[in-house]
């Protein structure tokens, strides 16, 4: 079953398949993502106590994880739509570094501190605008195009920073992303108002709609009379938007903009839209299963360093995580070999 | 940022050189009366005896957090930090994963802080980016001690362990001026790291400074970027621009691997080359005397290692004990000196593979 013939979110959607215990596609999926997730927290909890179970660590994770959740946000929104994006860390390290620029602290001084953030997301969408405009109208392929900007922002960022850290010296901005309203620190509020309009955005609108469309079956969304260009390059200057945002994000835990900013980001937000069960073929997205996919992988980093394992185990046990994920969303998700929702 | 520190370090190199140099007598009698490890491979020195800083007291948890060991001298640090804590009974170290990913180490700052350990042994990816962090765990008095690559704030660390760019350039500077000699017409040449950073920038002033002492210049220079690679490419391309050299300084051991590969596929071999960082294998072909290489500089891998000596000193609230102060000095910048086939002896042993 196309997902363009059944564009509405299956969460309420029960397939009937006697004999066997399933669950409806999109909460099966998520059901074994918490699970793995809720058994790395019980590996937490047996391994390292109160440490864990401190309220300021899962602060610590959720901090850690809200980076990488906003990029990870605008990620789901291209792989749904069948492409990818691989400038997302490039783009973070460009819109970091363009936003910290002595110009834009003079003017974020001078004005408001809103400034750095707005210069921080513009310089994303406008990186997301050149990425969808060669994938959707210079016919390059997304793998390729992107490509190219992930080496090219880097290399501008290099530029313009002459890859020295560029400390960010305007109070307020400071001062707002280091309170914490209603006790969590308001990057982890800004990760979560993104996930919530991304939700919203995908599940609950024409534009969510047309993305599963587009990404399940280009040819049957044109004949439908969906523009298949303009909204490839909408989801491109979403992404690039979500990015930097991100940046500006960097720059609130780090105080600096750096050409380094976001070094292998893109593997890292693949890596959680895809364990959170969006096709990386397109066609099918959830952004809670991204969120869950962002939220493990964070807590599996704030495992190993609260148990002291060896550097070189981390990187095998990560491996092992992802296909473990994988194979339980298999296990419970309804797909008997068949690409339905 | 780079010339107030260049300037700070110089004015501070006396003092820290002695403080260094307890630091590593600290170090050599770390286990003479008898710990459980009994005699390491590092134990060679032997002299010494009756530190009292070598007996156990209180027990202190240290977190320590590095770069991705993408690099010969990076890795060599988190294991020479490891090797050395274990050395001692009453620490207990906690390794976080190496990262280049500036959010994933402030995390892990963040979790050793929840954690309420006693000190922190930190060598950021980026000074400037783990500050903020740094000073939230001072303020929740934890000892922080900065290695390497420096804070943009002097308040986010109770001690900074350094080691001696500038320093280096001029070891490798006066070296090359002992072997060139009063030849006016002798074609010096480098082959520095990674152009932009201000730790290469101090190198190359260094080194410049030293060679015009006796009235030498770098005649071609050339820049790579701290991989094996890097270092062949850049070093073919001299040596293709400089048809007759007569020394060569070659900022970093782990790229010499790929200097010397271009070397010997160019079949050259009339000149003097000096390394930096002080590699096992570099230090093994000092030895063996048949090689270009005739000497390196030493940037200390060990400098985590004498971090973490620091970090307890200052949780159990000892000093340094050959000198007289009472508390343990806020900066220890280590000395870069020369290795050649003369004293490689005494260096081999805690030198680093690449």
């Amino acid at each position: 079953m196309s997902a363009f013939t059944d564009p509405a979110p299956p969460a309420e959607t029960i397939h009937e398949r006697p004999g066997r215990f399933t669950l409806p596609g999109s909460l099966a999926r998520n059901l074994g993502l918490v699970i793995a997730l809720l058994v790395l927290c019980a590996v937490g909890w047996f391994t390292a106590d109160v440490r864990f179970l401190d309220g300021d660590n899962f602060v610590t994770i959720l901090r850690f994880a809200s980076v990488i959740g906003v990029v990870s946000v605008g990620m789901t929104f291209v792989i749904t739509g069948g492409g990818i994006d691989l400038s997302v860390g490039s783009v973070l390290g460009l819109a970091s570094v363009w936003a910290s620029t002595i110009a834009t602290q003079t003017i974020a001084g001078d004005v408001h501190w809103l400034v750095v953030v707005f210069t921080a997301c513009a310089v994303g969408a406008a990186c997301g605008l050149v990425s969808g405009i060669l994938v959707a109208y210079g016919k390059v392929v997304a793998f390729i195009a992107t490509l190219a900007m992930m080496v090219a922002a880097r290399g501008l960022a290099e530029i313009i920073s002459k890859k020295r850290s560029q400390i960010l010296d305007v109070p307020p901005f400071t001062d707002f992303f280091q309170a914490r309203p209603l006790g969590l620190p308001t990057l982890v509020w800004v990760f979560l108002i993104v996930a919530a309009a991304g939700w919203v955005l995908l599940n609950r609108t024409t534009f969510g709609r047309r993305t599963i469309a587009v990404g399940g079956n280009v040819e049957a969304a044109r004949l439908a009379g969906i523009r298949v260009r303009t909204h490839t390059v909408a989801l491109y200057v979403l992404c690039g938007f979500c990015s930097g945002l991100a940046g500006a994000m960097m720059i609130a835990r780090t105080t600096v903009g750096s050409s380094t900013h976001g070094s292998l980001y893109e593997l890292d937000a693949i890596a959680a839209v895809v364990v959170g069960g969006t096709l990386l073929i397109g066609g099918r997205g959830t952004i809670v299963g991204t969120v869950l996919g962002v939220l493990i992988f964070s807590t599996l980093n704030n495992i190993f360093t609260l148990n002291n394992l060896s550097i070189s185990a981390q990187a095998i046990v990560k491996g092992a995580i992802i296909v473990i994920a994988v194979l339980l969303q298999q296990r419970f998700a309804n797909r008997p070999g068949s690409s339905s929702p | 940022m780079s010339a107030p520190m260049t300037l700070r370090r110089r004015l501070l190199v006396g003092v820290a050189g002695l403080a260094a140099v307890a630091t590593f007598t600290a170090g050599c009698t770390s286990n003479e009366p008898p710990p459980e490890e009994g005699g390491t491979s590092e134990d060679t020195g032997g002299g010494g005896g009756g530190n009292p800083n070598a007996e156990a007291g209180e027990t202190v948890v240290i977190g320590f957090s590095a770069p991705a060991a993408d690099h010969g001298w990076m890795g060599a640090i988190t294991s020479a930090a490891e090797e050395h804590a274990a050395e001692y009974s009453d620490v207990e170290l906690r390794v976080a994963e190496g990262t280049n990913d500036v959010n994933l180490q402030i995390s892990q700052v963040e979790t050793f802080i929840n954690d309420g350990v006693d000190a922190i042994v930190l060598l950021p990816f980026d000074g400037a980016a783990l500050t903020e962090v740094a000073l939230r765990a001072m303020e929740a008095g934890i000892v922080v001690v900065n290695v390497d690559r420096e804070f943009s704030d002097p308040n986010a660390a109770r001690v900074t362990v350094l080691g001696d760019n500038y320093g280096m350039g001029v070891s490798a500077g006066q070296y090359i001026c002992e072997q060139v000699g009063d030849n006016p017409d002798a074609v010096v040449a480098e082959i520095a790291g990674i152009d932009s950073l201000p730790l290469t920038q101090d190198r190359s002033q260094g080194f410049s400074d030293a060679l015009a002492e006796c009235g030498q210049t770098v005649d071609n220079r050339v820049a790579a970027d701290f991989t094996i690679q890097g270092g062949e490419a850049a070093a073919s391309n001299l040596l293709q621009a400089a048809p007759q050299i007569d020394a060569l300084w070659n900022h970093d051991d782990d790229q010499g691997v790929g200097v010397l590969a271009a070397i010997e596929a160019a079949g050259r071999d009339e000149f003097v080359m000096v390394g930096g960082a002080g590699s096992a294998n570099m230090m093994e072909l000092i030895a063996s005397g048949d090689s270009v290489v005739q000497a390196t500089v030493i940037y200390p891998a060990t400098q985590a290692a004498d971090g973490i000596a620091l970090a307890r000193l200052v949780v159990q609230q000892r000093a340094l004990a050959d000198l007289v102060e009472v508390e343990v000095p806020r900066l220890v910048q280590l000395y870069a000196p020369v290795v050649t086939s003369e004293n490689v002896e005494q260096y081999l042993p805690t030198a680093f593979q690449s």
